[in-house]
């Protein structure tokens, strides 16, 4: 077991936890946030991304005592009370989901590019988001909900 | 997941230490994004997991450094090495190749030393570190040593590193003026996944003679494979089409790769000879044209 001390979306957290923990289980199964998902498990799919310290990581190859000190963003981090974060508005209103298993995925991706570059191209968005999968195959619409957020076309 | 116990040295000292206590009980994790599926599907089971983390901040193993060539710290990540000015201006074939890998996730968390001791012979970034003479120098708590790249990869996921070494930095040698290279990487499917085969040339011209060429391949064999009849059969010529066309068919002799899902044996080898001759054609065409940078 292991202490760690972290801070998840802005909430401090401390825990003991197995060393062998996955940061996707910590998340999803020790403190309820269900909104990432676990896709592959191999870190192809982008299902389980995360920001750590504002990076995008797979979350499913993360050791949670890597994440000891550090900040982490999921989904649920996004909303500010009931407002949706400008990305989630996005991808209702321009249809950027089907199923919606890989969009908490999507969304994490697509807030690490905007956060450094606020308005790529649809070449440098598709190249960012490449390693996201969509099994519905709704990658236009993916692309559209970013463009839109990137061109300031949605208010929440 | 297996069980093991994760330790977190806040110095080399301490990491080289605990590798020669542990030898092959323990492994190093930097990235994660090659061990962790590994001990994931139970190929390897350390009994320890040394994390690198606290010596990020390591002049020595985290930084990119100019000498009269460059030196890059083994804890660099993909996507520093990709995006770093200095390697965009000194050696454009590394952050071109850099760029190639799996996703801006992966290459986020997966370093330089952790992708060469984790010896996947699928990997983009060996044969362009291949042709570039890189070498490692590799640290235990007896001293240190360096390996040239191309004696490293030893087999399938095997290197020369022994249990109780680190990789700690890469080196590369300058290069001469009128140097050109090239990365190709063949892919029929996503961007993301590895390569069908991959190569990557250098040939450096003195007027219009090849004084040296270089040649390696990825996804073509057990190991990332350096080529040395095709950099033979260049050296001394003219960069005639005959001339790029006659080495880049030994290629076929050489590779051994396996079939998957990217391709048969058959297929692989002729797009090894196919991608060789345009990889060396275009090292020539960049050499002809060559500032001094590669």
């Amino acid at each position: 077991m292991k202490p760690i001390q972290l801070r998840v979306n802005g909430q401090a957290v401390e825990r003991d936890i197995p060393d062998n923990t996955l940061l996707i289980d910590l998340l999803r199964n020790g403190l309820d946030l269900t909104g990432t998902k676990e896709g592959c498990s191999v870190g192809v799919c982008g299902a389980c991304t995360v920001l750590l310290d504002g990076q995008p990581v797979s979350s499913c190859l993360t050791l949670a005592v890597t994440a000891d000190g550090c900040e982490v963003t999921t989904i649920e981090g996004l909303t500010e009370g009931d407002r949706l974060h400008p990305l989630q508005k996005a991808f209702i209103d321009y249809g950027g989901f089907q199923c919606g298993i890989c969009t908490p995925g999507q969304i994490m991706s697509a807030k690490a590019l905007l956060d450094e570059n606020p308005h790529p191209s649809k070449d440098e968005i598709q190249s960012w988001m490449m390693g996201n999968l969509c099994r519905c195959t709704g990658y236009y619409k993916i692309i559209e909900s970013i463009q839109a957020v990137a061109d300031g076309k949605v208010s929440t | 997941m297996i069980t093991f116990e994760y330790v977190e040295p806040e110095s080399l000292e301490e990491v080289l230490a605990l590798l020669e206590q542990h030898g092959e009980d323990a492994k190093v994790l930097a990235g994660g994004t090659g061990l962790i599926n590994l001990m994931k599907q139970r190929l390897v089971q350390p009994a320890y997991l040394i994390g690198l983390r606290q010596l990020a901040h390591s002049p020595e193993l985290a930084e990119i450094r100019p000498n009269s060539g460059l030196t890059i710290g083994a804890l660099c990540s993909h996507r520093t090495i990709e995006t770093s000015a200095l390697i965009q201006h000194r050696l454009p074939l590394l952050a071109t190749t850099f760029r190639h890998v799996a996703s801006v996730r992966i290459r986020t968390a997966a370093t330089l030393g952790g992708s060469l001791a984790h010896a996947d012979p699928n990997q983009d970034p060996p044969p362009a570190l291949l042709v570039l003479d890189a070498r490692l120098r590799v640290q235990s708590h007896h001293g240190e040593r360096e390996i040239e790249l191309s004696d490293f990869f030893v087999d399938y996921y095997e290197t020369a590193l022994e249990p109780e070494e680190l990789i700690t930095t890469v080196i590369i040698p300058p290069q001469p003026a009128d140097t050109g290279t090239a990365f190709l990487k063949f892919l029929p499917q996503t961007h993301d996944d590895y390569a069908t085969i991959a190569v990557a040339a250098l040939v450096s011209l003195d007027g219009d003679t090849i004084i040296r060429a270089r040649l390696a391949l990825g996804a073509a064999a057990a190991t990332p494979l350096r080529v040395r009849a095709v950099e033979t059969a260049l050296r001394g010529q003219a960069p005639t089409p005959q001339v790029i066309h006659a080495a880049a068919a030994l290629v076929a002799e050489e590779v051994d790769p396996l079939a998957d899902f990217r391709g048969s044996v058959e297929y692989k080898r002729d797009m090894a000879v196919v991608f060789t001759q345009r990889a060396i054609e275009q090292a020539v065409t960049q050499a002809r044209g060559a500032s001094g940078n590669v």
